[in-house]
């Protein structure tokens, strides 16, 4: 598996770390802020077939992007900078 | 028919030709009063005790391929109650003891071999925690002993006991712990069910559920829609898939797991050895094949085919290990779909939907647990209350805050 990091060009894949799930940090001030940080953090999508996710390129730009991928055959659709629109 | 020597020899007089199919192939009815979707060990362990315990014989097990096919067919086969946590461990011991009595129990050969289950440590902090894990497996009825290095050394010379990074300074054994024969087990368990009334139905997948407002009422599957008093999922590796069609999302993401197994040598290592400086699980099959497994591939996956660095991870491993194994060709891997929850432990619960209940999140060690799943799923099921040792596999737990973390490593299930 070999991702295309917008930096540093397709990388072996062995050179990230995988964080999964992007769910953005709610807002720790809204009425029912604990349901929300619950949901944000233990529930997660778990598709089969296309997923986005985030993985962090520890052995190369140290960048955090998100990437979306098919979960049964491994094929990467695509991977940009995570910086915008994540939380 | 019940299998007994005196079977055997009748058998053999005949030729072998009148052997009985073990378990019925059934087609699916109308409707029943219990349907478990899963015809994996948990879900045919569930049927079974909820035949033969409480009486519940109108039972369906629909499974979409062929029943074993899944994480049953997928694991390395090893069977242990070495757990530290009050939620944990008084239920895999009860599952422990399952184990003992199982060939008695379903009067079928499941090659149970409690031929021990060794951790080994490499520190002394690392002998500090397996003592106290020891403590707490012997509180909870299981056994445990902990080994110094000479003890170790007796048992498996071929370690690598002076490595410079990783020395061997003993280990914790279990030596109830051992192995089991995985299709014996889902073959036992089938034929029971099937023999009590149960009808295990094939190549049937859940497509969608019937639902009266809150109230699940049965299922849509490729073979048509089954009504049912009570629907239970035990289908580990895609359980968010079936809930996300009753339209319910889980604390789990599905990963894969490899496992591997070489060519077959003469006798090398008598139990089950686990390397205390990084993950790997090692034993030795009746064939001779050496079958051992490590760390899962690390990122979400339904592919049931691993990556090529994590080959790499564990073998290396095992070099650590035993540098003995160096030569040896790998036969076959294989990848089986982890359910890992968020906490590391499973979950045996009613869902917020009525008449819907879910055994899920077994997360790698599912095979050992397979005699107490389908005991206290069951359980569950018959009686609407959870069974005592599997009370803390709750679902609602990672938003009450009362979770089961042996690991310790927080809501990164790639790192259980």
């Amino acid at each position: 598996m070999r991702i295309p990091c917008p930096y540093c060009g397709e990388r072996d894949f062995s050179e990230f770390v995988y964080h999964g799930d992007p769910a953005a940090r709610p807002d720790p001030a809204a009425p029912d802020a604990p349901r929300r940080f619950y949901e944000a953090v233990y529930l997660r999508d778990n598709p089969a077939g296309r997923h986005e996710e985030l993985w962090y390129h520890a052995h190369g730009c140290r960048s955090w992007l998100r990437v979306t991928r098919d979960t049964r055959t491994h094929e990467i659709f695509g991977a940009a900078f995570a910086s915008k629109g994540v939380a | 028919m019940r299998y007994s020597l005196l079977a055997l020899a009748r058998h053999a007089l005949r030729g072998n030709r009148d052997w009985q199919p073990v378990w019925r192939d059934a087609e699916p009815r109308k409707h029943y009063d219990v349907i478990i979707v899963g015809g994996g060990g948990h879900g045919l362990a569930t049927a079974y005790y909820l035949a033969s315990r409480h009486g519940v014989r109108n039972v369906a097990v629909l499974e979409k391929g062929w029943i074993g096919s899944g994480n049953a067919g997928r694991n390395t086969t090893i069977i242990r109650s070495n757990y530290l946590l009050p939620g944990n461990e008084p239920f895999y011991e009860w599952s422990m003891k399952l184990w003992e009595g199982l060939e008695q129990d379903l009067n079928y050969n499941t090659m149970v071999s409690q031929r021990g289950v060794l951790n080994l440590y490499h520190s002394d902090a690392q002998r500090d925690a397996f003592a106290r894990r020891g403590n707490a497996m012997r509180l909870a009825g299981a056994d445990a002993e902990m080994l110094d290095a000479d003890a170790v050394r007796r048992m498996l010379p071929l370690l690598d006991f002076d490595n410079a990074r990783f020395p061997i300074l003993g280990g914790l054994l279990q030596r109830r712990g051992g192995t089991a024969r995985h299709d014996a087990v889902v073959w036992g368990y089938a034929r029971g069910a099937s023999d009590r009334g149960v009808d295990i139905i094939q190549n049937c997948e859940v497509t969608g559920f019937q639902r009266d407002g809150d109230r699940i009422t049965g299922v849509e599957t490729t073979r048509g829609a089954i009504g049912a008093g009570k629907v239970g999922l035990a289908v580990a590796g895609s359980s968010s898939r079936v809930a996300v069609l009753a339209g319910l999302r889980l604390p789990i993401e599905s990963h894969v797991l490899q496992a591997f197994v070489s060519e077959a040598i003469k006798p090398f290592v008598d139990g089950v050895v686990t390397f205390g400086a990084g993950h790997f699980y090692i034993s030795q099959s009746d064939k001779g094949g050496l079958v051992f497994g490590g760390d899962i591939d690390g990122y979400n996956s339904y592919a049931q085919r691993g990556n090529l660095p994590m080959v790499e991870d564990v073998c290396e491993s095992g070099m650590a290990l035993m540098p003995a194994i160096g030569r040896l060709r790998l036969l076959r891997s294989w990848g089986g779909l982890m359910d890992m929850s968020m906490d590391g432990s499973p979950i045996i619960d009613h869902t917020p939907l009525d008449g819907l209940y879910l055994n899920a999140g077994w997360c790698y060690g599912g095979f050992k647990a397979t005699p107490a799943s389908g005991w206290c799923f069951a359980h569950l099921l018959a009686r609407d209350e959870p069974h005592p040792v599997a009370a803390s596999y709750r679902l609602d737990r990672f938003e009450t805050g009362h979770l089961i973390d042996e690991k310790g490593q927080g809501a990164q299930p790639n790192l259980h």
